[in-house]
């Protein structure tokens, strides 16, 4: 080990050519105990053992399904496919089934997010704000947050179930088909907006009840200070200051829009294309359709047509989606707020 | 908790005139200036127990540089701690005492930017040769903010004992270390019946002393305090410093304190630093009363800093 | 406070302000916060209203793991009998012990390898490992379920009915059921798979947020790695990480589509007895029942019993929300931050 240079980048540990004669040293206090020695005992050592077996094995099985989704999925999607109608071809054994397209899963993914994020936003922030900034009485607080906990831990298909419940009375008829015997189909866009706006509920209000809480106490003052009264300083400054946490909590709702496959398999109806009810963007809503979701089921071994070519190419163009709305929400929250 | 039972004594401070040895090369003016300006505390006596027990070596730095991704924070430092002697690190905030302090006992290989040259030897076996753990064991460390774990008094303490080793000691076992341990850094008194309470409920006094005494129940052979009165009241940092001073004989010390007053106090050598480089080493009576160094009494006199 | 309004003359500036606007603000804002609180009320009611029937009519029995009976065989029954003989006849018990095997096996392993992972994320992985890992499970997190009931269904299954199911092991099923391959043993490792990337999140973010200043004391006390992660980090991350077990629990709870793909649909409670066979087995849990079922809620006795089911989910999560807020009460009273 040579002398290295001061200059620039210090190198680790140089040792010096000569050392110093240091005096020997008399203890005064009795040596430690020997079994006290013991830096990493074999416990520790089966411990890191087993923190690096879980981790390898989460790399595998991580990496091995993203790779094998995009690997299938890139087999059988083709671009053209993308603009066309679906059409129910079942694999055979001579060979898959590629006819047709999932333009109507894809129309029926936007819209059903569309449709449960705008209905979700207004309510989420509103009871957030409600709930950080006002919260009078407190035992009306603590209740909604309660039921804001409970929201978000209900599988997905009882809120579908109990939407079928409400939708089927008579009171709603309008909101979907009634058949001649007056009993109300229960399906449509619009319910199933309705009911994926409540899943999408909790994390919106989670988020941008964060976002308020996480600005300081000073800057609600300085607005008052100013003489402005709460509505004003929560409008002008405080929502304004909360968008990181807004954006990311209505992206991970959409997110988990898009992905939900229970609601959509009990209140869309079973159509695979969209089937309106009468004429214009109206009709469409009350109509039924199909989603990516439910495509992929449908196209599964599990569901009617068994094609599964035609799942692998839906699920990756739903994968796509999924990972664009994450990057989103990554971008989100990465990016420095600017107050 | 119980505090102390009766407040310490009043000191009353004797503003002594003293003609401070004017180096051969400074002008007569500059000596005039430095007699002026010295301040009164550091003319007064220093109020220590004047009897020290046999000093003992016990670490060294040999031309010890760090630097943190290039940028060097530590030129070149030649030290010596030493047991039956307080060692106080000084310098205004950025000098690189800290760092150096984090060194001899290679915390400062958490920061992964850090690179380090030179060496540093304890007992005469340079530190990088030994198991760093086996190292930690015998320098210990006090931080400067209290940092109990979220355990009882009694987990704290016995913590270091504990998680070490492949037996689990029993807590029958443990008792007379931890109660040991407790008395040295004389916290027993307070807290000996509230053993089994939350750490975090102590002041901060009690927290910093319990730190002390998560340290020093392992046995160390030196004990590194990084600035551990910063964040505490003129009370407890006297319980703290009186501490200190008991402790000089039985463990080997080093203190770095941007605090000059309790430097004074506490120190027997000081080592001051300023942006990396170790610009004056000496006896506390020499270095406060007569620095060599021009900085050196610029800084002690309040110059700046 | 201004002199004037400390005698009572005149109320300060904004206060008077704040009276009006203000608290129209507070009123609809509120009025946002209790329809949420009413959303949940009423699918509280809604639901167990209608499903009280189906829990009337059994009784004890409904629950019952002596109860016998077949619940495919009794849903038939149910679904086919007219409005005049309702037939509520349903004995529950292998829905719920499938779901209760599937769910708690998923979640112990689950949190295992999740503990394991985030321990290997913050302390043991290489950086580049780290960086490249950390976005792929956040991906995996965000998957909709129906992709991993579609690897489930096309990977898994067809590979566990070629390696495991071996005829010696149909045969010693043979009587009561076949195997096929869809079993809950596939059910639990894609389960686990699917709620361990979320529970690694959390308890990741959990990990990082211990004080750097305790993991310190703990290393310049002589500790090893390893020791002082688990004792201080891992110790101090308890309420998160029984907060990612409760949360994994709900969404195991509620996980329908998936399972319902990969467990077979056959109503069948897996016997222990069997030994290792009883991996093999098929099971439906209740949220895959109700979503296989769904066509037949327009018949009254059967909506019904989809609606017990539904209120049995519901309890659970509701119960599960609890029971998370509670013990994180609990452990919270010994993580007080430090000064």
């Amino acid at each position: 080990m040579s002398s290295a240079p001061v200059s620039g980048r210090l190198p680790l540990r140089k040792r010096l050519p000569q050392m110093p004669e240091m005096p020997k040293l008399r203890r005064d206090r009795p040596l430690p105990d020997p079994d006290e020695q013991v830096a990493w005992s074999p416990i520790d050592r089966l411990g890191v053992a087993a923190c690096w077996a879980a981790g390898l094995l989460l790399c595998a099985i991580a990496f091995s399904i993203v790779i094998y989704l995009l690997v299938r999925g890139i087999q059988f999607v083709t671009v053209d496919a993308i603009g066309q109608h679906p059409v129910v071809g079942q694999s055979t054994d001579a060979g898959p089934s590629t006819a047709g397209g999932y333009l109507d899963p894809i129309l029926g993914t936007l819209i059903l997010t569309t449709i449960g994020t705008l209905i979700a936003l207004p309510i989420g922030v509103g009871t957030a704000i409600w709930l950080s900034e006002y919260g009078r009485p407190s035992w009306l607080a603590r209740a909604v947050e309660s039921c804001v906990e409970i929201i978000a831990g209900t599988p997905t298909i009882v809120i579908a179930i109990f939407g079928l419940l409400v939708f089927t009375q008579n009171l709603f008829g309008f909101l979907s088909f009634t058949a001649e015997g007056g009993a109300v189909f229960g399906r449509s866009f619009i319910i199933a907006g309705i009911m994926m706006s409540l899943i999408a509920l909790p994390l919106i209000i989670t988020s941008t009840r964060e976002a308020m809480q996480s600005i300081p106490a000073h800057v609600r003052e300085a607005s008052y200070a100013l003489g402005k009264d709460k509505i004003s300083t929560i409008r002008r400054v405080l929502l304004p200051a909360s968008r990181k946490g807004i954006a990311t909590g209505t992206t991970l709702g959409m997110g988990r829009i898009a992905g939900d496959t229970a609601i959509v398999v009990l209140l869309l109806g079973a159509s695979l294309t969209l089937q309106g009810q009468g004429g214009g963007v109206l009709g469409t809503l009350k109509g039924t359709g199909s989603t990516l979701t439910s495509y992929v089921f449908a196209n599964s071994p599990a569901g009617e047509a068994n094609s599964p070519e035609k799942a692998y190419a839906a699920a990756f163009v739903l994968l796509i989606i999924v990972i664009f709305m994450n990057f989103a929400v990554d971008m989100l929250s990465r990016r420095r707020s600017d107050k | 908790m119980t505090e102390l039972k009766s407040p310490p004594p009043v000191r009353r401070i004797v503003v002594k005139e003293s003609t401070p040895v004017a180096p051969p090369k400074r002008r007569a003016g500059r000596a005039a200036a430095a007699k002026s300006t010295a301040s009164d505390l550091l003319s007064a006596p220093r109020k220590r127990p004047a009897k020290k027990g046999k000093v003992t070596d016990r670490m060294q730095t040999m031309d010890f540089s760090v630097a943190y991704a290039g940028k060097p924070a530590v030129k070149e430092v030649n030290l010596k701690v030493s047991q039956g002697e307080v060692l106080a690190l000084i310098g205004p905030s950025g000098c690189g005492k800290t760092t150096l302090l984090r060194s001899l006992n290679r915390l400062v290989e958490q920061t992964p930017t850090a690179t380090t040259t030179g060496m540093v030897t304890l007992d005469g076996r340079e530190t990088h040769e030994l198991d760093v753990t086996d190292l930690r064991r015998k320098v210990g460390m006090v931080f400067q903010q209290p940092n109990p774990f979220p355990m009882s008094i009694f987990d704290n303490v016995a913590y270091g004992i504990r998680e070490r080793g492949s037996r689990r000691p029993g807590k029958r076992a443990l008792e007379p270390k931890v109660i040991e341990a407790l008395e040295r850094c004389g916290l027993y008194d307070e807290v000996k019946d509230n053993l089994s309470h939350p750490a975090l409920r102590l002041s901060g006094g009690q927290q910093q002393r319990l730190c002390i005494g998560r340290s020093l129940a392992v046995n160390p052979e030196v004990l590194l305090l990084d600035e551990p009165c910063s964040a505490l009241d003129p009370r407890s940092t006297t319980i703290i410093e009186e501490l200190i001073m008991k402790l000089r004989d039985e463990v080997a010390i080093v203190i770095v304190t941007h605090n000059l007053q309790q430097a004074y106090r506490v120190a027997d050598r000081v080592a001051f630093m300023y942006l990396g480089d170790l610009v004056e080493y000496g006896p506390a009576d020499q270095l406060f009363g007569s620095p060599r160094n021009k900085r050196t009494r610029d800084y002690v006199s309040g110059a700046f800093g | 406070m201004t002199l004037a309004s400390r005698i009572g003359l005149r109320k300060a500036g904004p206060r008077n302000k704040k009276n009006r606007a203000d608290q129209r603000a507070e009123r609809l804002l509120g009025a946002l916060a209790c329809v949420v609180l009413a959303l949940i009320a009423g699918m509280i009611i809604f639901v167990f209203q209608k499903a009280w029937p189906s829990f009337s009519h059994n009784g004890f029995d409904w629950f019952s793991p002596w109860a016998g009976g077949n619940v495919d065989d009794e849903l038939n029954a149910i679904f086919h009998s007219s409005a005049s003989n309702p037939v509520l006849t349903m004995h529950a018990w292998p829905l719920i012990w499938a779901t209760a095997v599937i769910t708690i096996s998923a979640v112990i392993i689950a949190t295992g390898m999740a503990l394991l992972s985030a321990m290997f994320i913050v302390e043991f992985a290489p950086t580049g490992i780290r960086r490249l890992l950390e976005p792929v499970v956040r991906l995996l997190a965000a998957v909709p379920s129906v992709i991993y009931g579609l690897i489930g269904i096309l990977v898994l299954v067809p590979w566990v009915d070629k390696t495991f199911v071996t005829d010696s092991a149909k045969q010693s099923v043979a009587g009561v059921i076949s195997l096929n391959g869809s079993s809950i043993g596939v059910g639990i490792l894609v389960l686990t798979v699917m709620i361990t990337p979320i529970m690694i999140a959390i308890v990741v973010d959990a990990l990082r947020s211990v004080p750097a200043t305790w993991r310190d004391g703990a290393v310049a006390l002589g500790v090893n790695r390893f020791r002082a992660l688990w004792t201080v980090g891992v110790r101090a991350a308890r309420p998160a990480i029984v907060a990612a077990g409760i949360l994994a629990t709900a969404r195991a709870l509620g996980e329908a589509i998936m399972l319902s793909m990969v467990t077979g649909s056959v109503a069948f409670a897996p016997n222990p007895i069997d030994g290792s066979i009883f991996f093999l087995e098929p099971a439906r849990p209740l949220a895959a029942t109700i979503i296989d079922n769904s066509e037949g809620l327009s018949v009254p006795p059967f909506a019904q019993t989809l609606y017990a089911f539904a209120a049995v989910l519901l309890v659970s999560a509701a119960f599960l929300s609890f029971a998370g807020w509670y013990v994180r009460r609990v452990l919270r009273r010994y993580t007080l931050s430090p000064i």
